[in-house]
């Protein structure tokens, strides 16, 4: 059974859990980061982080060096320390005149890259002489708002989703952080910025969700023309587009290296399978067995009868999430072997899902 | 005063296309897409082969092209497609599309009702129905955001 959390009527932007699930950071819509303690299922608002002035975007937490990096709208970018319990804030000048998307760290966290509407990925890397976060930018050919994106486990390759309809895979290599990278199947020239493959899905419609497997070999995404993607780097960059018969999806993660799970507009997660062809596996919201909510009572029908004129009182979805899923974040296992889910949504609820 | 103060072909430039954040569409554009041939699909209404003529026209349906007086006609001919059916024969026509031509037939279907005439609506919602039975909010998602439109 799906375990639901509610955290009111507003819905959650995103979120990030610390490394052992027992701290979630996330944003309600608004400019500040509600960090809160999980403890044997109950909920408490430990710390709020206050210092963006505008809607918060992204959120990170690095789960090894305990560090969270926030994002927003107001085109700035926090690093946060955690000091005796109180979290402190490091100023990133990102150099970008637009809203920030999304913000990711890298798998070694000595990096982080955030997606915006400056039409580039900003990718940010700490410098120790100047005691500061320098940020490089990788503009070219991307024309529009960066939605998305995802590390590579090499941790210089990077992947991100636009609104000009496209998917690409960039080197994200910072000789002064990084050791040489090693050629991946992804392409041999790793100087940074290098565009490595540029891909769509024939139809185009922004890209929303997208995930690198944990071996780093496959990338999915998905986009709001209701398709999901993926490209195949054992096989030469092969390109399998799958347009489904479901409402557009919201985000797309790997739950083992030939599963993905997808979530979206529809309001329920539902798994794929990925072994040279895309195919459905089901719902992971049971929907059928789910009792009504509470039998209606004979009085209830009447009046809707009378003044609405329909039999059917209930308003809610036959479904754990009652609107539009936003983000999807492995809870235990890894993308490896994930055998937990978590999933957030615009109904202001965190569900976590339990993965056969 | 200058000579050519007279000169007010300035106010003719476009300022909007110098911008850089002007977005454009990737060029990818058919000038040979001609669309179906109405006489082709004329003969096979007459000949009564309703579900020839329908695999003809959204096999030829002129996505690429960028030539709107191209894509009008193509549209009325899909239109005349659809109003010969009869509503007994649109399940077993539909069975024998693949996705991409249900696809571009819900485009054709939400075309069909943006232009309304005697009667067409009707039979529109009928064939939306059946065909929407088959693919789901899938393509209906797609008329609303694929670039190549019809």
């Amino acid at each position: 059974m799906p375990d639901a959390h509610s955290f009111g009527v507003d819905p959650i932007t995103c979120y990030s859990w610390n490394k052992d699930q027992t701290q979630l950071a996330l944003s309600v819509n608004n400019n500040e980061v509600q960090i809160q303690n999980f403890a044997n299922g109950k909920w408490s608002l430990k710390n709020t982080l206050t210092d963006h002035t505008q809607r918060v975007t992204g959120i990170d937490w690095a789960s090894k060096s305990n560090r969270i990096v926030t994002c927003a709208a107001d085109r700035n970018a926090y690093v946060w320390v955690q000091e005796s319990g109180k979290w402190s804030p490091t100023l990133v000048v990102l150099g970008i005149t637009r809203a920030a998307t999304c913000v990711k760290w890298s798998p070694m966290e000595n990096k982080f890259a955030v997606g915006s509407g400056n039409r580039c990925v900003a990718v940010c890397s700490y410098d120790k002489e100047n005691n500061w976060w320098t940020s490089k930018k990788i503009k070219k050919p991307i024309r529009s708002t960066v939605t998305c994106l995802d590390w590579h486990p090499n941790n210089y390759l990077i992947a991100c989703g636009s609104t000009d309809f496209k998917a690409r895979v960039y080197s994200a290599y910072i000789k002064e952080v990084d050791e040489k990278p090693a050629p991946s199947n992804w392409g041999t020239t790793n100087n940074f910025a290098n565009l490595m493959g540029e891909f769509s899905s024939e139809a185009g419609g922004w890209v929303h969700g997208i995930s690198f497997s944990a071996s780093g070999n496959h990338l999915a995404w998905v986009a709001h023309d209701s398709s999901i993607c993926v490209v195949d780097a054992n096989h030469g960059l092969k390109l399998t587009i799958v347009k489904t018969e479901y409402l557009p999806f919201m985000d797309v993660i790997w739950i083992n290296e030939s599963s993905i799970i997808v979530a979206g507009y529809g309001c329920v997660p539902m798994r794929f399978n990925y072994k040279d062809s895309l195919t459905f596996v089901g719902k992971l919201d049971d929907a059928d067995s789910k009792q009504q909510p509470g039998k209606v009572s004979a009085m209830a029908q009447f009046k809707a009868m009378d003044s609405r004129a329909a039999t059917d009182v209930e308003t809610t979805l036959n479904s754990t999430h009652q609107n539009t899923i936003v983000q999807l974040s492995v809870f235990a296992g890894g993308k490896e072997r994930c055998t937990k889910l978590s999933s957030v949504g615009t109904d202001g609820q965190i569900v976590i899902w339990d993965i056969k | 005063m200058s000579k050519n103060t007279r000169n007010t072909a300035f106010r003719k430039v476009d300022v909007d296309q110098y911008g850089e954040e002007v977005y454009e569409e990737d060029q990818t554009a058919d000038e040979g897409a001609t669309g179906p041939s109405d006489a082709e699909v004329q003969s096979m209404l007459a000949k009564g082969r309703n579900g020839d003529a329908l695999q003809y026209v959204l096999t030829n349906a002129p996505l690429t092209s960028k030539n709107q007086g191209v894509k009008d006609k193509a549209a009325q001919t899909v239109l005349k497609v659809l109003m010969s059916l009869k509503a007994n024969e649109i399940e077993g026509s539909l069975k024998g599309l693949d996705q991409a031509k249900q696809d571009t037939l819900m485009k054709y279907i939400y075309r069909g009702f943006e232009n309304p005439s005697e009667g067409s609506s009707a039979q529109l919602l009928v064939w939306h129905d059946k065909l929407f039975a088959v693919t789901g909010v899938g393509s209906i998602v797609r008329v609303l955001t694929d670039r190549k439109r019809v």
